[in-house]
């Protein structure tokens, strides 16, 4: 099997400063990859390249049999879809203004798959596979619970029909009574979906449960990679 | 509680302490004491009123809230007491240390001018005198003599609230307030700083108020904790009691659902040393996926959402979200804070919770 994402000597500068040193590394379909290491060690840097967010100064990202860094922004753009963020701020990451099946519908459109009649339909479908009410998709996001919200912005990303999603700390934000929730839920549609992740958090523990493999970072640099081989047995 | 060490008077007392807003009750009948040096963790989620609590502790509740019951400190009634009356014991007797260090330092004054400035306030020292006190309490929490000059900003985070820290400590009040300290941070920095707090407190007797949400904070550091949901007591009790064995629902379940043996924070070495080529990190074995999806366990969770202080349920405020709450007496009758072997728990059911309670909050997805 091919790998899903394949980074290869990926850098990223920031002025002066490397802030991604040559990390190489490789996601499969339905694996997920946790990525570690303290603050300013160049974890969100190589998120946001691998999102192509940021354009990295050198290396290669290999995503579906693509390199995305050889690609100008118009022939990037049909392939976006497949690369989804879930930040860690759940009410930083949807409008206030916006009614959730709004921004949930949003992305459709934008890609103009929209349609009139199957389109309130397929945000209904979206709001059920994450948990949610239809009736949530009326409120505004200040109306939602931490972990409701968070839920809305998985069921956004997945309105893309995404292949990978880069989680950036999902948890971190939330009370802890709602994280357990969102991560059985991040589980089960990657067993549905067959979804790469990418998982940034703090947490090893919540590492060593979710993930297949684990990367820590430090100063930039990819200093340890291990297998996970048994999830951790819950307290 | 108050029964725990009956030869010796609690440092600070709280009883029936209610804090609102209007109509709506955000802290809801809260009793408990701390005693002298003693650490006690107040954790809770978002809206369940721990950090109402802890400006009322402090006397220093927000604009527009009413305080009532009691809250003693020795002999001095916070409640109700005239602001100046208040105020008089900000620094000397109570301090606080609070969630945003850089908002909690002025700007445009240097570090050293501003704890001098804190220690004038209290003591009618000379200028000279002052700053040698504060560069000295700067010394204390690791900022050396030659920084001290610095403006805040020129500070990292972790300095400026080792700075906040020291300038709590100055007067070496009896009770240190801390609301969230370390929320910023990342996990070194947090158990570094929370360290840091309780080692200035422990030396000096000062009793220790850790506001969290975070119970691996309050395991770590606290001696007592006491978990709040929806503005009232859920559980108290010594901290290593409460972790091997909860006694409400709401506590067994946040303890079901965090994976591993807890204390899950990262700890990281030293930075790598040298500039070459980092190791080839991207070849090495793969997990089978599929096997590991076979065998990825759930975690056990709690279902729902806490309620907003506006819209409680009757009875219980966790009964919707609990699996043992029965459809009667839960529903309909606020469960009392009651203290068995020097445990409190608030909850009709808390003899019925299974030996084994992570198998309640298993849910079937």
């Amino acid at each position: 099997m091919s790998p899903l994402l394949d980074i290869r000597e990926l850098v990223v500068r920031h002025g002066p400063r490397t802030a991604v040193d040559h990390v190489s590394f490789t996601i499969d379909p339905g694996e997920t990859l946790g990525l570690i290491g303290p603050s300013g060690c160049g974890k969100s840097s190589t998120a946001m390249a691998v999102l192509q967010l940021r354009r990295p100064d050198a290396g290669e990202v290999w995503f579906d049999g693509q390199e995305l860094t050889a690609l100008d922004e118009r022939r990037l753009r049909p392939l976006r879809p497949a690369l989804q963020p879930v930040f860690q701020d759940p009410y930083g990451s949807l409008s206030p203004r916006h009614k959730i099946s709004d921004a949930i519908a949003e992305p459709l459109r934008v890609q103009g798959s929209w349609d009139r009649t199957t389109g309130p339909a397929r945000v209904a479908e979206l709001l059920e596979r994450v948990g949610l009410d239809p009736a949530h998709g009326d409120r505004r996001p200040h109306e939602l619970s931490g972990g409701q919200c968070q839920r809305a912005g998985i069921a956004r990303a997945l309105a893309c029909e995404p292949k990978l999603l880069v989680l950036d700390e999902p948890v971190s934000a939330l009370d802890p009574s709602l994280r357990a929730g969102i991560l059985n839920l991040l589980a089960e549609l990657q067993e549905r979906l067959g979804l790469g992740y990418l998982f940034i958090c703090h947490d090893m523990a919540l590492v060593r449960h979710f993930c297949d493999r684990v990367a820590e970072m430090r100063e930039g640099r990819l200093v340890r990679t291990t297998a996970v081989t048994s999830p951790s047995p819950p307290r | 509680m108050s029964s725990e060490l009956p030869s010796m008077d609690p440092l600070l007392s709280v009883r029936d302490l209610r804090v609102s807003f209007g109509a709506v009750q955000a802290v809801r009948g809260l009793s408990f004491d701390v005693h002298e040096g003693e650490v006690l963790a107040v954790a809770g989620e978002s809206g369940a009123g721990k950090s109402l609590t802890a400006r009322a502790l402090l006397g220093m509740p927000p604009r527009g809230a009413t305080v009532t019951g009691s809250v003693r400190l020795g002999s001095d009634e916070l409640v109700g007491a005239p602001r100046s009356a208040r105020t008089a014991l900000w620094g000397r007797r109570v301090a606080l240390v609070p969630q945003d260090a850089l908002s909690a330092l002025s700007p445009v004054h240097r570090v050293a001018d501003q704890l001098a400035a804190a220690v004038r306030s209290v003591d009618r020292t000379s200028r000279k005198e002052a700053r040698a006190r504060a560069v000295a309490a700067l010394e204390e929490v690791g900022i050396p003599a030659d920084q001290a000059r610095a403006y805040p900003h020129e500070f990292s985070g972790g300095m400026r609230q080792r700075a906040v820290i020291a300038m709590a400590m100055l007067h070496q009040p009896d009770l240190v307030v801390a609301d969230e300290p370390t929320t910023a941070q990342d996990p070194q920095t947090r158990r570094q700083m929370l360290d840091l707090l309780a080692r200035r407190t422990g030396a000096t007797g000062t009793a220790l108020v850790l506001v969290t949400h975070d119970l691996d904070t309050a395991r770590e550091h606290a001696d007592r904790l006491l978990v709040m949901y929806a503005g009232r007591l859920v559980e108290a009790g010594p901290v290593e009691e409460v972790f091997a064995r909860p006694r409400a629902p709401y506590t067994a379940g946040l303890l079901a659902s965090v994976p591993g043996e807890g204390l899950g924070a990262v700890t990281y070495g030293a930075p790598p040393r040298g500039r070459g080529r980092p190791q080839a990190a991207g070849r090495f074995p793969t997990a089978p996926p599929a096997e590991r999806l076979a065998e990825r366990r759930r975690l056990p969770a709690i279902a729902g959402a806490p309620p907003a202080p506006t819209d409680l349920p009757p009875g219980c405020a966790f009964a919707p979200r609990c699996p043992l709450a029965d459809a009667t007496r839960c529903r309909t009758e606020q469960p009392e804070p009651q203290t068995h072997d020097g445990r409190t728990v608030a909850c009709h059911r808390w003899r019925e919770l299974p030996d084994d309670p992570a198998e309640l909050f298993l849910e079937s997805l």
